[in-house]
């Protein structure tokens, strides 16, 4: 049954693609379509989770593909939680999307939808995978599914950015994680994600540090310094798919990847006692503070998300690191918790653009005041980003944090958690204290003009300011009594629903830890 | 001394080979470059037939009629070789044919069979 | 019946060859040809199931039992190419000759079936044979009839191009004839196995060491291995666009296999890698090539020369396989030259569709192609990413086996440059792709229509069959190991 409820929520999202392809001449049918096909995945995963939490872990195997490494599907805690995430917030983000796109008057939304189906497919593939090999292929799949997202625009500065994008993800994944995967596979002759690793025992030395940095840095969607550079520059993309790829599917699929192999490859135990860990924590730590502090700095708002964005996947990163069981599973709640806090801040950066032609830190001050919905959603997801309750993100961190403690040699990581959140107020406060409180500025709006600054660039308006917007019926405003003009209904609504899961989130803080505590289980 | 009088069809074949290697190599007509490749071929052939040769072997050709006496005395010569180079001749003689059609055809749409200059038409019509 | 096999594999198409000229409709021939492909294909199934069920069948040509007569032996290796040839073969035909590519008049094209069918019989032959001079004859007989092939293509470069290789093909055939003549010098015998037998007490002799010289240097010309290419790029960039599609996957491949029968069939892996060292020499030129042959790919702007040089450099993942003398290495050669016929032919015949609309093979002219031909466009990329080796597609079967091997062997750097080299290839796919998807759309592209059905579905066919095998690998990986194996004599 969960077998069945797990294959089904694997092929709906790619047998929705020759449909929307027929309906690509109503648009309204293939939209909808999409949003039948989000929600009954979204059901059929979380129809997954009570039998998950008992223990069940459903399999599917599909073929062998190489001796003793088939295609295969199994599905535990921690894939089920990525899932849950991927195809949980598709529909906000299709919904959102539709408001966008239209209000935008983008080009090839047939191509963009399908693209979008493809790449949540590939993203419950890689959370559903038995094996390295199974993920490898949907993590590729995943990184051309959302190249023709990202070049969306097909100007100069998307193809330019679609250039860096595949060429620092191609780069890293094979030369590092495909490298590191045929690696695993010689010494351990099996690919298969095991409780307690496959490597136990059979790595020793200086090997261990090496494969896990082959593993870390070959993961490169999880943007680790120094391979990070592809994110802020796919911020040329619209705002869905930046939101689609930096807080749902794209960078959690890096990190993912990291967690599963320090995981089920590794096993805590043979990282905790060989210590091949230590250099990557560094690395971790160095990549939350550098980015932090760019994010500081930086007056594009998307980029300022962005590096963000490359903080919080670092986060992660160091909490697979520090391989306690505190802080596994702290990593583990945290990639829901980011990607529910960043992708309302996204929403928020692309109603900003369409509604109010803002691109720009700077140009926000006042719109809170017009716009009070909008920057109270923006404001919970800043303190789940944060990490201050009511955010879910407070709980993440709160594990990763406890994690670091077990050992003085990790303290000083205890401090870097706490100096990011310090960091991370400021990059993020700014936002909502000039929306709120700073009186409005006049003028004209600049951003048609800083398109290429920092890839940001909207070119799609930019090149014809007069045609963005085809249909009057999506004029992506909201008015609301005199002086209250809030975006349009079909992006406010997802705002509104991914900040309520914020808040969701850390009030079912308890519940995700018990549910993904069995994922460390026997270690330690 | 017997080792050289023994060897020197080898030398034979070799200069044979590296004149007709070394026509087509430097020769910038095109149907010179087609003979050059005969006598590389040739030369093949030419190996060829020297490995069937027995010393003191008589043409392979069974005299003994039917039911008579059959000399085992007379040595033959190898005829195996022999016939191979019946094929490898047809070979030749195809090669050469498509060879020189393929000429004719490029006087036709180039006019002219000299290397240097369809090079130089070449770079100039572009690709 | 199923003992005759291996003869009907080689004289169907060779009798049916003649019949074209005879029935001279073109349409007729068409279908003919077809038919008898599809025949082939049946029975090189056929004979692949028996020998991976019985092992090898040997057949005795016209009765005479070897070593005197004429052998054809077919072990899995053999089955194996054989149904790759008349497979690539099958679904290349029913595409027709494309006529937009082809010089000659729709009355005459019949020829092009003739030549077509007896390109497929010494392809057929020289897989099959296990006799040596067999393979010079049928190597010829490929040769002969691929000049012809060539010099059909539309333009008069096509006909220079046929030139430059006739000379070229006739020097590799004439080192082969001359490589069996010292090797018939030393083993009084031309069958194969039997010669490996006998060449054993005489292995140390300079003779030996000559004849296997000439017969690596006359099968590297014959496969393109760097830096004994040149005839390539222009062959395959001035034939009719299905005979580069054809060639492409099979001619090159075949050569190939003759390479690694005549290093382990005849001359066995313990001369070839223990006494002379080949892989010192075959190792460095194989890396060459595919760096080599990736970078020109990049700086090509005709797309069929880009896929020329890219061929370039497949083959060298192919020759590197055989190199590292490992059934995994091995393995992985002859998977790629499966895979790689697959995706290659696949990609000859996107192009076919292409120019067929375009009536050009610049890439320039290819912009914002996607808009108007979406399917085409998708196809050229799912091929694309077959090359890079994307997992999913076939390519990355044989690069995963290709870097185990090299990981078997501790050698990391060698696993590092195959996967280097793959990000090569990313290089010179999304220079294409990047005009088709982003590029706005030219005049050219602008008027162009989708190609017709009965051009679209061979393509789907093999770019299809690039990513059912490249996840459902019973039939590839497996019958390749096995394959390896029988090769190395391990089976």
């Amino acid at each position: 049954m969960t077998a069945t409820l797990m294959m089904a929520a694997f092929f709906i999202p790619i047998g929705v693609v020759p449909l929307m392809w027929a309906a690509r001449k109503m648009p309204d049918l293939r939209d909808g379509l999409m949003v039948v096909a989000g929600l009954m995945t979204f059901a059929c995963v979380v129809g997954m989770v009570p039998a998950v939490s008992d223990g069940a872990r459903p399999e599917v195997l599909f073929f062998q593909v190489f001796d003793g490494v088939p295609l295969a599907f199994r599905l535990e805690p921690l894939g089920l939680v990525y899932a849950l995430v991927a195809s949980g917030l598709w529909v906000p983000t299709s919904l959102y999307a539709f408001g966008y796109m239209r209000g935008h008057g983008e080009t090839n939304q047939t191509r963009f939808f399908i693209c979008f189906a493809l790449a949540i497919f590939a993203a419950l593939g890689i959370a559903m995978s038995a094996n390295l090999f199974t993920l490898f292929t949907f993590y590729e799949v995943l990184t051309f599914s959302t190249y023709p997202l990202v070049t969306h625009a097909g100007n100069k500065a998307a193809k330019r950015a679609g250039r860096i994008y595949l060429g620092i993800l191609v780069t890293t994944s094979v030369t590092m994680l495909l490298m590191a995967i045929l690696w695993t596979y010689v010494i351990a002759g099996t690919l298969d994600f095991t409780v307690g690793g496959i490597l136990a025992g059979k790595v020793d030395g200086p090997l261990v540090p090496i494969l896990l940095g082959l593993f870390a840095f070959g993961a490169g969607k999880a943007a680790l310094m120094p391979f990070h550079r592809w994110l802020p520059n796919a911020m040329v993309a619209p705002t869905p798919v930046s939101a689609l790829l930096h807080a749902v599917a794209v960078v959690k699929a890096g990190v993912f990847t990291i967690l599963k192999v320090v995981i089920y490859i590794f096993g805590l135990d043979l990282l905790y006692t060989t210590g091949g860990s230590d250099i990557l924590k560094w690395v971790a730590a160095a990549t939350i503070l550098i980015s932090s502090i760019v994010a500081l700095r930086l007056d594009n708002f998307k980029a300022r998300l962005a590096y963000s964005t490359i903080s919080q996947l670092a986060y992660i990163v160091l909490g697979a690191m520090l391989v306690t069981p505190d802080s596994v599973v702290g990593a583990s709640m945290h990639i829901a918790m980011h990607a529910m806090g960043k992708i309302t801040l996204f929403f928020v950066a692309g109603a900003c653009l369409v509604s109010v032609h803002k691109s720009k830190v700077s140009e926000l001050n006042g719109l809170g005041r017009k716009m009070p919905i909008m920057f109270g959603a923006f404001s919970i997801a800043a303190f789940s980003i944060i990490g201050l309750p009511p955010g879910g993100g407070s709980w993440g961190k709160w594990f990763m944090a406890l994690g670091a403690t077990s050992q003085p040699s990790d303290y000083p990581f205890v401090f870097v958690y706490m100096l990011s959140s310090l960091l991370a107020i400021g990059y993020l406060m700014p936002i909502v204290a000039r929306a709120f409180f700073l009186p409005e500025k006049v003028g004209p709006s600049t951003a048609h003009h800083e398109a290429d600054a920092h890839g940001d660039g909207q070119h799609a308006q930019a090149d014809h300011p007069e045609t963005s917007i085809e249909d009057p019926s999506l004029v992506p405003v909201l008015p609301i009594g005199e002086t209250i003009r809030e975006t349009h209904l079909l992006m406010l609504g997802p705002i509104v629903f991914t900040a309520a899961g914020c808040i969701a989130l850390f009030l079912l803080a308890p519940q995700l830890e018990a549910f993904l505590r069995p994922i460390v289980g026997g270690s330690q | 001394m017997s080792a050289i009088a023994g060897l020197w069809v080898y030398a034979v074949v070799i200069v044979l080979m590296m004149t007709g290697l070394y026509t087509v190599i430097s020769r910038d007509n095109l149907v010179k470059k087609i003979m050059g490749l005969n006598i590389f071929q040739v030369s093949v052939i030419m190996f060829y037939v020297a490995l069937g040769k027995v010393d003191g072997g008589t043409a392979p050709i069974f005299q003994a009629a039917h039911g008579e006496h059959v000399d085992t005395e007379v040595v033959f010569s190898n005829p195996l070789p022999h016939v191979l180079m019946l094929t490898a001749i047809v070979v030749g003689i195809a090669t050469t044919a498509l060879g020189l059609a393929l000429v004719v055809r490029i006087q036709e749409a180039y006019g002219t069979v000299e290397e240097a200059e369809l090079v130089r038409i070449d770079q100039e019509g572009g690709l | 019946m199923n003992a005759h096999l291996p003869a009907l594999q080689v004289v169907l198409p060779l009798l049916a060859a003649p019949v074209c000229v005879l029935l001279r409709n073109r349409r007729v021939v068409g279908v003919w040809a077809t038919l008898i492909a599809w025949a082939s294909l049946a029975i090189a199934i056929t004979m692949l199931v028996h020998t991976m069920e019985h092992g090898t069948i040997s057949y005795a040509l016209g009765g005479w039992e070897s070593p005197l007569g004429i052998e054809l032996r077919v072990d899995v290796a053999n089955a194996f190419l054989a149904t790759i040839v008349t497979g690539i073969a099958s679904i290349v035909l029913p595409y027709g000759p494309g006529s937009a590519t082809l010089a000659i008049p729709q009355d005459r094209q019949y020829l092009f079936y003739t030549a077509f069918l007896l390109c497929m019989t010494g392809l057929l032959g020289m897989s099959v044979t296990g006799d040596a001079f067999n393979v010079f004859v049928f190597v010829e007989i490929t040769s002969l009839s691929s000049y012809t092939l060539i010099a059909l293509g539309k333009g008069r470069r096509a006909l220079t191009a046929a030139f430059s290789y006739l000379v070229m093909g006739t020097i590799g055939g004439t080192f082969i004839l001359l490589a069996i003549g010292l090797c018939y010098q030393m083993t009084g015998t031309l069958n194969m196995a039997d010669m490996a037998l006998r060449l054993q007490p005489v292995m140390g002799t300079r003779t030996v060491l000559v004849a296997f010289g000439f017969f690596v240097v006359g099968a590297s010309i014959k496969l393109a291995l760097f830096p004994l290419h040149q005839w390539m790029p222009n062959a395959y960039t001035h034939a009719p666009s299905v005979v580069s599609a054809f060639l492409s996957a099979t001619a090159t491949k075949v050569s190939y296999f003759v390479l690694v029968r005549v290093v382990f069939t005849i001359f066995g892996a313990a001369y070839v890698f223990g006494t002379v060292h080949f892989e010192w020499l075959l190792m460095p030129l194989s890396i060459a090539a595919m760096f080599v042959g990736s970078i020109a790919a990049m700086y090509q702007t005709h797309i069929k020369r880009l896929l020329a040089y890219s061929s370039m450099a497949q083959i060298g993942y192919m020759t590197l396989g055989l190199s590292m003398n490992s059934v995994e290495g091995l393995t992985g050669g002859l998977v790629h030259l499966f895979n790689h016929g697959l995706m290659k032919g696949g990609l000859f015949l996107v192009v076919a569709n292409i120019t067929f609309r375009l009536n050009s093979s610049k890439i320039q002219d290819m912009a914002g192609l996607a808009r108007k031909m979406p399917w085409t466009t998708l196809a050229f990329a799912v091929g694309g990413l077959s090359l890079i080796g994307v997992p999913g597609t076939a390519g990355f079967i044989s690069k995963w086996y290709l870097v185990q091997a090299a990981l078997m062997k501790g050698q990391i750097w060698l696993a590092l440059l195959i996967l280097m080299s793959s990000l090569l290839a990313v290089g010179y796919v999304w220079k294409v792709i990047e005009v088709m998807l982003l590029k706005p759309p030219t005049k050219r592209v602008e008027n162009t229509t989708p190609a017709p059905l009965r051009m679209i579905w061979p393509v789907w066919v093999m770019i299809g069959s690039t990513v059912v095998f490249g996840l459902w690998t019973t039939w590839t990986g497996t019958v390749a190991e096995v394959a390896a194996e029988t090769l190395m004599g391990l089976r």
